[in-house]
């Protein structure tokens, strides 16, 4: 599965069940990120035992992005059978200010930093 | 008639250092638009890098300038998202955005019209976001859209990233300045502390 635009990339690699984020993802909402949520509700149907988020080379992420990645991780974790992981970058300054709410929504959640 | 809400500084001018940005109404449909909002963002953000120079002797200075760029792209983007959102795209006033240079702060400054019938939830939400405390109203706000199929990106998520996550200071104000029909302009201002 791989969403590819100008400006982002959103793809799953099923071996390693990882999804990666990169580029720039400021879309407007609306229906915009809808095939991306579908990307994301795939992934959580299939029910890996792990999960692990890539986001190391998102640049940038607005507000209804972070939503996006918020809901993802809630139903992630009322699943209750799925581990998951997220990679930051520590070069990149807005994931070190926002990536650790994800930990608020789902305790378990571990953030690796690379 | 002026109204004003959280951190607002009203009487405030300019310093020397700014930077105003004026988009005017279009006939381009917003969709077409939106990408311009991340470009004035990102341009914004790299201009103001100009004032915090790096220095090889001191890898800090990047770091730092690293730092406030990726904050003033954030918070110039979704100022620039929620105006063009809300504005009211009949009228002919323009949004603008400032950036104000400060000693111990940048400022950020948006107008935009605001249509008269989302005034009121508007200004309910603001109210909603004084009286909370962000941390939690994050929380809250996310665990809620996770129940019931909100629209992303109506969020109101972007006000408070700023409150929780760069401990930015919020403040709006409204003004009617025509009646019949009304107009209002709602200046929003963002303090980002250095």
């Amino acid at each position: 599965m791989e969403i590819k635009k100008d400006d982002y990339r959103v793809c799953y690699d099923q071996p390693t069940a990882t999804i990666y984020c990169q580029g720039s993802l400021r879309l407007s909402g609306m229906n915009e990120y809808a095939p991306i949520v579908e990307l994301l509700n795939n992934v959580a149907e299939q029910e890996p035992p792990v999960i692990t988020l890539n986001l190391t080379d998102l640049e940038f992420l607005n507000s209804s992005g972070i939503s996006l990645i918020s809901k993802f991780v809630i139903q992630v974790r009322q699943k209750q059978t799925i581990n998951m992981i997220v990679k930051g970058s520590n070069n990149i300054p807005w994931q070190k200010k926002s990536l650790k709410n994800l930990q608020r929504l789902m305790p378990s959640l571990i953030l690796e930093w690379e | 008639m002026t109204q004003i809400f959280g951190d607002f500084i009203d009487n405030f001018s300019s310093s020397e250092e700014y930077l105003l940005l004026r988009f005017s109404p279009t006939s381009v449909p917003l969709k077409q638009r939106w990408r311009n909002n991340g470009l004035s963002a990102d341009f914004m953000a790299d201009y103001l890098t100009t004032f915090f120079p790096g220095s090889e002797e001191d890898p800090s200075t990047f770091e730092r300038q690293n730092e406030i760029k990726s904050a003033v792209s954030y918070i110039a983007n979704e100022l620039l998202e929620n105006a063009m959102k809300f504005s009211d795209e009949n009228m002919p006033q323009p949004i603008t955005i400032q950036l104000d240079l400060q000693a111990d702060k940048i400022i950020f400054l948006t107008t935009n019209t605001i249509s008269s019938q989302v005034v009121a939830d508007f200004k309910a939400y603001i109210q909603e976001l004084s009286a909370s405390d962000p941390s939690e109203m994050y929380i809250q706000q996310l665990e809620k859209q996770a129940e019931v199929e909100t629209p992303i990106g109506n969020s109101g998520l972007g006000y408070v990233t700023m409150l929780n996550d760069y401990m930015a200071k919020l403040g709006w104000k409204f003004e009617t300045v025509q009646t019949e029909p009304e107009v209002i302009i709602v200046t929003t201002m963002v303090q980002l502390m250095l």
